[in-house]
């Protein structure tokens, strides 16, 4: 293998393991803020012990996406020297105001949200929260904003094979960032909420269930059931966009070879890339045009139209029916789960849920489901812009190093030992908690101190 | 000087004084980890607690400084890391353990806590020996070779032992009793080892740098530096003065240790900064050619300007709440 299939392996298992923690914490942050809220509105402590429970959650998650994230900033430079180079002029201040805005909006405030109680009053404890809370969603505009517009570049002009930015406001509102933005955070929500709705399932069936666990798993499944339609929406027109500026992506998702009119949506077949069609494809008629262009005689573009500019197909195609399959389930689940709760809504006047068993038993088996969703999303989008860099513009072998390729192999293989292990220990250890929630809950009386720092 | 000339030099500052602030600030917690094995148990708790709310800003400040490189200096970011592959990847793979083992040693099961306690040293050993070796071979310009090697070793060994001071230092500072005792005594073990090691590489500089010979021993600059080297002695026995006498630590003065030790870091900083300046890949770019555009500089100038302040008043916020002796934290 060379450096540049090595480099883009690494750099894919450093993103791909990167992406599993902000996912969760972008949206979960918001979720601690609103526990904060409901404790201060009402007083009972159960919302206190959701809010302590969760913030220790959030406490791990948040360590691993910094560390992991720290690994980032080194990769450009290590593996992609070429792409600073071309692009740093646009790429450079949007990843300089990531810096600027959100880590150390973040880090900072991390610190007194975490272990500032007894030390500063309750408002600035709050308003630590919300900053942390802004912190990451902010991390997340600028991050998509400059991969949105590796996808759909505007606003630019290219002197001497570099990049320049022409007017700001359009490199970063470029044409597909909205619709990235919209579908990034609410596929961050889902992923929090079935990571919490999950961990509170185990917790009901293991029998260690607190108060908190109750307030928490309803938030989450009525947050669940209320964004997914909403995301199925935003996927929709985020399809749209990606039809009008990426159609050779979109020609790989949906495994259409020849341009046509009116064409048939393939649910499931065996694409190969040499003979140039789909095997044993189960096809329905026109869908396809119906579902990107909302016309059902529309054209869509074929891959073979896109000699040497089209992605590997395979991936691009089955990513994209994970993801779909994925969010499909997560629906079906969070509406019969929410029906579930509406339907007891009368019992429910002590603040316990009780929902049937085989159904926590599938929510605690879809804990992670946010993530298979949101990795295979990612691998549609970021292997169906392939082989450009910046897209119809910059190919991805342009900025390769040219590092011995042993070396690369060498750091590849320790960077996947080390997230297995964390991974596997991130899992365990969120097991762990939510079977042992009281060596977590919040210390009798600590309320009492808060204030007293006179901060 | 034109702006065109001017703003490169503002970056250059700003990564300067970003990685000087990092270099301090997470090399007090690093030294922490690294005396963490010679810690009893509940000692351990403590030395965490007592940098738990800290370290993650602290390495933000390593970002700001990479980041700086990267968004402002490209040309010179891809040249340095590539030239530092090997170590960079140790360094974060280290970085990775230490900064999940915070987590881990107290919220997985307790019989897994020795191993992330191991897990916390073996990253503060990884992470510093991988900054003192890319800060070798950044010194003598990536040259290979014997001298190159042994130089880079050299610091390699050097840093971490800095560090070790730093964070005995931090410890006398935020922690008191036995605990404290027993930083003032890790501080006298290290203080001499630390100090020889930088007098050698001190002298060492000229030989596997030659240009830095001009800069510091031609006439009158000899006499115009020589506060430096004098400050670093003074410093350097003031920190010795505070630990060979634990009546002064008892009576409030352990925070000298610390603040010397910084007097120390940015001294060899700044004496760094004056002999390589103004490149920044030493003997092959300059900081101007290194630097992207005026105009996106621009771009990032607006937002240093305004955001920088900001995070300096929140950053000394944070440390006035977490002022004092440290308390137990609700890690777990």
């Amino acid at each position: 293998m060379d450096a540049l299939i090595l480099s883009r392996i690494q750099f894919a298992a450093n993103i791909s393991f990167h992406i599993l923690f902000p996912t969760i914490t972008i949206a979960m942050c918001w979720f601690l803020l609103f526990f904060r809220l409901r404790f201060i509105k009402t007083r009972d402590p159960a919302w206190e012990e959701a809010y302590y429970f969760w913030t220790k959650v959030f406490a791990l998650t948040f360590a691993l996406g910094v560390v992991s994230g720290i690994v980032m900033s080194f990769q450009f430079g290590t593996n992609w020297p070429g792409f600073m180079e071309k692009t740093g002029n646009i790429a450079g201040p949007l990843l300089g105001y990531e810096v600027l805005t959100a880590f150390f909006l973040e880090a900072s405030f991390l610190g007194i949200m975490l272990f500032g109680r007894g030390r500063v009053s309750e408002r600035v404890h709050l308003a630590a929260t919300f900053l942390v809370a802004f912190g990451t969603t902010m991390s997340a505009f600028w991050i998509l904003s400059l991969n949105s517009w590796l996808q759909t570049p505007a606003g630019y002009e290219i002197v001497n094979g570099q990049f320049f930015a022409t007017d700001w406001l359009a490199v970063v509102f470029n044409p597909s960032f909205p619709y990235r933005f919209a579908h990034k955070l609410l596929a961050s929500a889902l992923t929090a909420s079935f990571l919490i709705a999950g961990l509170c399932a185990w917790q009901l069936i293991k029998g260690s269930a607190t108060a908190g666990t109750h307030k928490a798993m309803r938030t989450a499944l009525v947050t669940a059931a209320l964004v997914i339609p909403v995301q199925f929406v935003a996927g929709d027109l985020h399809g749209l966009n990606t039809l009008e500026h990426q159609p050779a992506k979109v020609a790989a998702m949906e495994g259409i070879w020849e341009t046509q009119k009116g064409a048939p949506l393939t649910l499931f077949g065996i694409p190969d890339e040499k003979a140039g069609e789909t095997h044993y494809a189960i096809k329905i008629p026109k869908l396809a045009s119906l579902i990107l262009a909302h016309d059902l005689d529309a054209e869509i573009q074929g891959i073979n139209d896109f000699k040497g500019a089209h992605p590997p197909v395979a991936p691009v195609f089955w990513s994209f029916r994970v993801m779909v399959g994925t969010g499909t389930l997560m629906m079906a689940v969070a509406w019969f789960a929410a029906w579930q709760l509406w339907r007891q809504r009368k019992q429910m006047a002590d603040g316990k849920i009780h929902l049937p068993k085989p159904l926590l038993y599938v929510l605690a088996g879809m804990t992670f489901s946010g993530w298979v969703a949101t990795l295979s999303g990612w691998y549609v989008t970021e292997i169906g812009r392939q082989p450009f860099m910046v897209y119809g513009l910059l190919r991805t072998s342009e900025i390769a190093t040219d590092i011995a390729p042993p070396m690369i192999a060498l750091t590849l293989t320790a960077y996947l030992i080390v997230y297995g292990l964390l991974l596997v220990t991130y899992i365990g250890v969120l097991k762990y908690m939510a079977e042992n929630p009281f060596k977590h809950a919040p210390i009798p009386g600590g309320n009492a101190a808060l204030g007293k720092a006179g901060v | 000087m034109t702006w065109a000339e001017f703003l490169p030099l503002i970056f250059l500052a700003v990564m300067g004084l970003s990685l000087l602030a990092y270099v301090v600030l997470d090399g007090y917690d690093l030294g922490v980890g690294l005396l963490l094995p010679l810690a009893s148990e509940s000692q351990k708790d403590t030395m965490i607690a007592s940098i738990g709310p800290f370290w993650d800003a602290n390495e933000t400040w390593l970002v700001l400084g990479v980041g700086v490189l990267l968004v402002a200096f490209p040309f010179a970011h891809g040249l340095v890391l590539q030239a530092l592959y090997l170590p960079v990847a140790i360094m974060l793979i280290g970085l990775i353990l230490r900064g999940v083992a915070f987590d881990f040693r107290v919220k997985a099961p307790l019989q897994f806590k020795g191993f992330w306690n191991n897990a916390f040293f073996a990253g503060s050993l990884l992470a510093s020996s991988a900054q003192g070796w890319m800060l070798g071979s950044y010194i003598t310009a990536f040259q290979p070779g014997p001298l190159g090697l042994a130089f880079s070793l050299g610091i390699a060994i050097t840093l971490p032992a800095a560090y070790i001071l730093l964070g005995a230092g931090w410890l006398i500072m935020k922690t008191d009793g036995e605990l404290q005792l027993r930083a003032v005594f890790w501080a006298r073990r290290v203080l001499w080892p630390m100090g020889v090691a930088l007098v050698a590489i001190s002298a060492a500089t000229p030989l596997v740098n030659p240009a830095v010979v001009d800069k510091w021993f031609g006439v009158p600059e000899v006499f115009a530096l020589l506060p430096v080297p004098l400050s670093c002695a003074i410093a350097f026995f003031a920190v010795r003065w505070v630990v060979t006498h634990p009546e002064v630590v008892k009576a409030g003065y352990g925070w000298v240790v610390f603040v010397s030790t910084v007097l120390i870091f940015v001294l060899a900083f700044f004496g760094l900064s004056y002999s390589i300046y103004p490149d920044i890949v030493i003997g092959r770019m300059t900081v101007w050619e290194a630097a992207i555009g005026t105009e996106a500089l621009t771009v990032i100038f607006i937002g240093v300007a305004i955001t920088l302040p900001v995070i300096i008043v929140y950053t000394v916020f944070m440390y006035r709440v977490f002022w004092g002796k440290a308390r137990d934290l609700t890690y777990n």
